[in-house]
């Protein structure tokens, strides 16, 4: 092989090697954890920034708007006992209320509550209407959530 | 009864597909005619039990036969008849099988237009198709049984999902998106025949680009009307959030635009035949991957609407590709002689090279940014996504140079240039350039980004006039007047025109993406009945929210006054939609679209009881321009394809492949 052919091979290397270096970090920067409270916790300082999806169920008699603004505050909890509080500024969906799976996206606050940016009501791919107290896999539902992803950036 | 029958079908269908497999690669083998024509027959047949097998189903939803098992999981009696026929193609059962008739369509058109031309290709390529005609009869036989019987039929079924009844749109996409993704087994199976030949000829390269231009086109639409379907349905305010389902339509289409620009160069220099082929079998492979995510729920997104034990035969699949496709290549590859060579990085033919890197690198990109969550799961059993920032920072640098490219490529001469060419080739676009981004400037367009997309885009559409206008020049120059030399050089240059009405289109969808995704306005509001708001320069008044009974759903409706500079425009009404069997309800936006804006409403919550409305409320300048930017680029390829053929046979034949064309030569020099 003739030198210039093997510096065209070292130059792609190079700019290949740059390039995923970019994707890596790219990526790196912008995960979007699918948490419930338990994890949210668990997590700890790590928490505190990052993206999340943070999902549960709204939990009893703790939803308090501010009237005037669309501000809401609720506690989530979940399953294993987790519970963590959420401001939320976005416009509460048609079917919040009490006792319903949320996904919220927003991050952790140095303050420990949620501070939400987005809420939706989970939103269930199936067409049968789930039975009294049956349980729903907010897990699943979190990917699912209509236009989650799609929260144009402030 | 029609279930049973339905599953007669399917058998022989896989039957059929797989005897026309088989005796499709035993006469490629012994190069036997009469094993040629059997193939043909029984290509013809699975097309024809596909159809049948489809137009029992239809039948079956039509009379709400609820004995066969997809008709009881999608069928209602309340839905009427255009919902009904629709729910072929709504869930995962019945979309297989419309995906059998589409396959059975390409395969009877590919067949019959190439009965009696190449020969030593065609019977492998026959046998391809019918292999995954076999795998898709089996994927219905088997896993998928759209056939299945149920033994105590219920009385109604539940009805498609709300989602694809509340739109038109939703009716139209998905059979695109087929006529995209399936049409892409006719290029691989016309690669896998050059493979298997060890040899791909110059006669050979344009059937190849023309099977990959026409589902291309059909890829093209279906991402379109998928992106305005989000929009016009979702109610989030885009149309394109690189969501799986999204990218899983995205992936194909890169590899399919870098191969059918490669391929070009394969048929004009002869060269890049093993880089041609090596793209056409991935963009086959990425609309399979592209099935496995959106068909089997490993990622759950609007369009995932069901999960199944489908997945892992699906995945099967695409491993079995992936290995016949490394194997081929592999073997053959080296088989493949250049006819000609490469020349001068600073010409035309090193901007198509440049186009295909940032096509492959856009691709790993998406690709990546798609399937990392998955295998994170996989090993670690952590959920997680990668979010939009990711897609978009690796996106739009690409999509910039891309748009610069479409002017530069096009500009440059073929070959070698001297230096006082490129200065004359390069130059006078700068001016288009400034043009566009001064225009910008003074129309409040203040990001960065964007100026530099516009100024790209300036340039861009400065160079394709140009090369549009040329011929009609050289022609006037000739003595012919400016209607007759309108109408005879696209006519003589069809493809030249075609292509550059496809960059106009491009470079045009580019600029309306860059423009509408950074200068909109957003804002949630929270109003009460005779309340007004302000977005943009529009005046909002809520004047009433009235509840709406209609045959098959009932809706909240809120009734929002538009005035905008004193003018009153009218009532806008976005609603929210209950569907009987759907808990959450579905909203629908209202957008009133002009020439350069759109005013766009989405109901968050309602309360008619007491008055109340929360609202999404945006104004997304030339998001238009874009679905109109597609309609041309599918014009454009639709232009490219329309048979010309006296000419095109006419070149056929003056052109020996062994022999360089006077083009070549000319560039050569």
């Amino acid at each position: 092989m003739s030198r210039g052919r093997w510096f065209a091979i070292a130059a792609l290397a190079a700019a290949g090697g740059a390039f995923l270096a970019i994707t890596a970090g790219g990526i790196g920067q912008n995960l979007v954890y699918y948490w419930g409270p338990t994890e949210l916790h668990a997590a700890g300082k790590k928490a505190v920034g990052a993206s999340i999806r943070l999902g549960g169920l709204v939990a009893d008699h703790s939803i308090v708007r501010s009237p005037g603004s669309s501000q809401v505050e609720f506690d989530v909890i979940d399953r294993p006992g987790g519970r963590v509080h959420v401001k939320c500024t976005g416009v509460p969906p048609q079917l919040f209320r009490e006792r319903i799976g949320v996904v919220v996206e927003g991050t952790m606050s140095p303050a420990g509550h949620f501070e939400g940016r987005r809420l939706m009501v989970s939103h269930s791919n199936e067409y049968r209407i789930p039975g009294e107290g049956e349980a729903v896999d907010v897990k699943k539902t979190m990917r699912t959530t209509q236009g989650l992803d799609d929260a144009p950036a402030p | 009864m029609t279930a049973a029958a339905g599953r007669v079908l399917i058998l022989l269908a896989l039957l059929v597909s797989s005897a026309g497999a088989m005796a499709g690669f035993a006469a490629g083998a012994r190069g036997s005619e009469a094993g040629w024509r059997l193939t043909r027959r029984l290509a013809y047949a699975f097309a024809a039990l596909m159809a049948a097998a489809n137009a029992l189903m239809v039948w079956a939803l039509l009379r709400r036969d609820f004995s066969v098992g997809y008709v009881a999981h999608v069928g209602s009696r309340s839905v009427p008849d255009w919902v009904a026929v629709v729910s072929l193609w709504s869930s995962l059962e019945g979309s297989i099988l419309f995906w059998g008739l589409v396959l059975g369509v390409y395969v009877t058109a590919a067949t019959r237009a190439n009965r009696s031309r190449h020969p030593e290709y065609m019977p492998y390529a026959a046998a391809t198709w019918l292999a995954c005609g076999a795998f898709f009869s089996f994927l219905l036989a088997g896993p998928a049984q759209p056939f299945a019987t149920v033994p105590h039929p219920p009385a109604d079924g539940p009805g498609p999902n709300p989602l694809l009844q509340n739109h038109v749109l939703m009716i139209v996409h998905p059979p695109f998106l087929y006529l995209g993704y399936v049409g892409m087994t006719i290029p691989f199976g016309l690669a896998s025949a050059a493979l298997l030949r060890g040899r791909l000829g110059h006669d050979f390269i344009r059937p190849l680009r023309d099977w990959l231009m026409l589902p291309w086109i059909f890829l093209t639409c279906a991402i379109t009307l998928g992106a305005w379907w989000a929009y016009e349905v979702l109610g989030w305010g885009g149309y394109w959030a690189w969501d799986p389902v999204e990218n899983a339509s995205f992936l194909p289409w890169l590899t399919a635009t870098a191969a059918l620009h490669s391929a070009l160069l394969t048929e004009r220099k002869g060269v890049l035949k093993g880089w041609t082929t090596t793209l056409v079998m991935a963009t086959f492979l990425l609309t399979i991957l592209g099935t496995f995510m959106t068909r089997s729920g490993v990622f759950n997104s609007v369009h995932s609407f069901t999960q199944s034990a489908i997945g892992p035969t699906i995945l099967g699949f695409l491993a079995l590709v992936l290995v016949w496709s490394v194997i081929l290549l592999a073997a053959r590859i080296d088989r493949f002689s250049p006819e000609g060579q490469l020349l001068g990085a600073a010409s035309r033919d090193g901007m198509f090279l440049a186009n295909n890197l940032l096509f492959v690198l856009f691709t790993f990109t998406v690709l990546v940014g798609t399937v990392f969550p998955l295998v994170v799961e996989a090993v670690q059993n952590v959920q997680m996504s990668v979010g939009r920032p990711y897609f978009d920072r690796m996106a739009v640098p690409i999509g910039i140079a891309l748009l610069l490219l479409m002017g530069v490529g096009p500009a440059l001469p073929w070959g070698r240039a001297t230096p006082e060419q490129l200065k004359r080739a390069l130059l006078p676009p700068i001016f288009g350039a400034l043009l566009a981004a001064a225009l910008g400037a003074m129309l409040g367009v203040r990001a960065p980004w964007t100026l530099v997309a516009l100024g790209f885009g300036g340039y861009t559409a400065q160079v394709t006039l140009r090369e549009l206008w040329r011929p009609v020049a050289r022609r006037r120059a000739k003595g012919a007047g400016l209607g007759e030399a309108l109408v005879e050089s696209p006519r003589r240059s069809r493809r030249r025109t075609a292509a550059y009405v496809v960059h106009a289109g491009a470079a045009l969808a580019l600029v309306a993406i860059a423009v509408s995704s950074t200068m909109g306005t957003s804002k949630e509001l929270q109003l009460r009945e005779g309340q007004t708001a302000t977005v943009g320069a529009y005046t909002l008044t809520f004047l009433k929210a009235e509840e709406v009974r209609e045959p098959h759903r009932d809706a909240l409706v809120a009734r929002i006054g538009i005035m905008k500079g004193g003018r009153d425009l009218g009532v806008l009404t976005p609603r929210m939609n209950h569907y009987e069997s759907q808990r959450e309800p579905v909203g629908t936006p209202a957008v009133r679209t002009s020439l350069f804006e759109d005013l766009y409403l989405s109901v968050m919550n309602i309360d008619p009881a007491q008055g109340t409305l929360g609202l999404l409320a945006m104004v997304n300048p030339m998001v238009a321009w874009i679905w109109g930017a597609a309609l041309v680029m599918a014009l454009g390829g639709l232009a490219a394809l329309w048979p010309g053929h006296r000419a095109a046979a006419a070149v056929a034949a003056r052109v020996d492949p062994r022999v360089p064309a006077p083009s070549r030569v000319a560039a050569e020099g």
